[in-house]
């Protein structure tokens, strides 16, 4: 265990040290929470104009309510479902975050040529697997739940209806936050480990593993054309997925994380 | 120390460390030469249980490669090619990562000593990025010997240094050596080979030959003993070729170059029919061959 604690430390130490992984850790957070708390701010205005008529801006109204708990407006309703809209946006953070950790973490260790004295230490391959994963996941969950909570926050503070509020922070976006952001994170270093182990470019790393990105924004644009409404059930089959997939790149991570493929492949 | 028996390996069809027998006594510092690609880096990373053998078995300080890594890792110290040191780290960060890594109890003591020892303690908290190739080298040497391995491996330690860091490098291992420490050295650096080793082995892929500098020069070259003339004349070749022990004799300018195998109890005899032969000797001193000489000469014949 101190040794997982002093890759910890030491990737810390190392990767926050680089621009790109601070800008990525600090501002992609702040950007994507303030896209939603935006939405709620100026559907507020446009529900407040319309005081009065049960409008739901256009949209079918069976669309905003199916996610929208009993005893709302349509005004509400429609806050709620613009916002449900972006929460796969949201779910970027935790899978960017960890790629850029990883990518700089293991191909900078390549370049450096330091991975060979740090495998000469009496630290187990699996130690130092979990030290380089949790170095880059702990970090985006960390950050998650920090926009998440800056979320909650604004979202206290802009929305009157504490109803609405409720709706807003449901089931539906804490098992995404608590649950699909850490296998989300899990996801993408696994996918960054073994991309790391085939390149030798921090950037060409980080461009390459964030095509985990690819299926998020598929399911952000899929939720926008109207295809499939993000409800709770489906946000539970996801996370079940997820775990299976974890399960499988964590695997496939291993393997590639071999001692001898690090210092005879890893070229 | 160090014990090798058949070890093999093989990276598909290629064999990159071929049926390698060694022994590597306590207090002992081993050469491992040969040319680029020959496998010398693969025998260290096997040898220090950085990567499987193929074939064959291995044992460091006492524990088997493949069966007990970590206690070898544990026990061993590995200077890398490369430093690899992290560049945006203070040189004291990367030994207190280090000094942790290898369960070091005293980790500032160590630290301290190591930088006080090498001359890097008063840039200490210099991020190692900012340090020269000399200096990062001397950082890499001090995270070797942060846990206090009694076997080093040092592979290509003086390699891209100038003259001077170079010197530094050879009087520490030097000062290791007097230390009793076990150290298999790899390098390309002949002279430097011949005036730490005390025995070297001469590796292509397989390990060609193995002894001391000395008897290698004599192996491979004989040993060559000059006689400086006054005068020279034909029949002074005849007169040292009757000597059934000459194995070579040559006349160059004013020189009689005479190779024997053992010019202590050899070159008596032939002063004297030299002599009786109405020769002028001079002086008389051996050539000494270089291990530059003797290495391309063994990989030449390879």
């Amino acid at each position: 265990m101190d040794k997982i604690r002093t890759i910890i430390s030491k990737e810390w130490a190392e990767v926050f040290k680089n621009r790109m992984v601070i800008f990525t850790v600090a501002f992609l957070p702040l950007i994507m929470t303030a896209i939603p708390l935006g939405i709620i701010y100026g559907t507020r205005d446009i529900a407040k104009s319309s005081s009065g008529k049960n409008t739901t801006g256009g949209l079918p109204t069976e669309m905003t309510q199916s996610m929208c708990p009993s005893g709302l407006s349509g005004q509400d309703c429609f806050q709620v479902f613009m916002v449900s809209e972006f929460m796969m946006l949201f779910m970027i953070v935790p899978v960017a975050i960890p790629v850029t950790i990883a990518a700089y973490s293991i191909v900078g260790e390549k370049t450096t040529h330091s991975l060979e004295p740090l495998l000469a230490t009496p630290i187990t391959t699996v130690e130092l697997l979990i030290g380089k994963c949790l170095a880059a996941v702990i970090p985006a969950i960390v950050a998650t739940y920090a926009a998440f909570g800056i979320f909650a926050l604004g979202s206290w503070i802009i929305v009157e209806n504490k109803a609405l509020l409720m709706a807003l922070l449901d089931a539906r976006w804490l098992i995404a936050i608590f649950l699909v952001g850490p296998l989300l994170a899990i996801m993408s270093v696994s996918f960054a480990v073994m991309i790391s182990s085939r390149v030798n470019d921090p950037r060409v790393a980080e461009q390459v593993s964030m095509v985990v990105i690819v299926p998020v924004l598929g399911g952000f644009f899929g939720q926008i054309a109207g295809l499939f409404v993000l409800n709770k059930q489906i946000i539970t089959i996801v996370a079940f997925v997820m775990i299976l997939m974890d399960a499988i790149l964590l695997f496939l991570a291993t393997r590639v994380f071999q001692r001898e493929q690090i210092l005879t492949r890893w070229k | 120390m160090i014990h090798s028996e058949n070890l093999t390996k093989e990276f598909g069809k290629i064999i990159a460390v071929e049926g390698l027998d060694l022994d590597v006594a306590e207090g002992e510092v081993f050469g491992f030469l040969g040319p680029n690609g020959a496998g010398k880096t693969t025998t260290v990373r096997m040898l220090t249980s950085l990567i499987g053998p193929t074939r064959g078995k291995a044992s460091v300080a006492g524990f088997q490669v493949g069966q007990q890594d970590i206690e070898i890792r544990r026990r061993v110290g590995v200077l890398t090619e490369t430093p690899g040191m992290y560049d945006n780290l203070s040189a004291e960060k990367n030994l207190q990562i280090y000094a942790k890594l290898y369960e070091v109890k005293d980790i500032k003591g160590q630290v301290d000593k190591y930088l006080k020892m090498l001359g890097l303690y008063e840039r200490r908290l210099d991020a190692a990025g900012t340090f020269s190739k000399g200096m990062k080298q001397k950082l890499a040497i001090a995270r070797t010997l942060l846990h206090e391995p009694r076997v080093l491996f040092l592979d290509e330690p003086t390699a891209g240094l100038d003259p001077e860091a170079s010197h530094l490098v050879r009087e520490f291992i030097e000062e290791l050596k007097k230390e009793g420490r076990t150290i298999f050295l790899c390098t390309h650096n002949l002279d430097e080979a011949d005036r730490l080793c005390d025995r070297i082995g001469v590796f292509k892929s397989r390990l060609l030959v193995v002894d001391t500098p000395a008897k290698l020069r004599a192996s491979t070259f004989g040993r060559k003993v000059v006689f400086h003339l006054a005068r020279t004349y034909d029949s002074l070749l005849t007169t040292v070729q009757k000597f059934e022990f000459v194995r070579d004799v040559k006349l160059v300018e004013n020189k009689l170059l005479v190779t024997l195998d053992n010019p202590e109890t050899q070159n008596p005899e032939i002063i004297r029919a030299l002599v009786q032969s109405g020769a002028e000797i001079q002086f008389v001193g051996e050539l000494r061959h270089s291990l530059e000489e003797v290495y391309l000469q063994l990989v030449k014949q390879e």
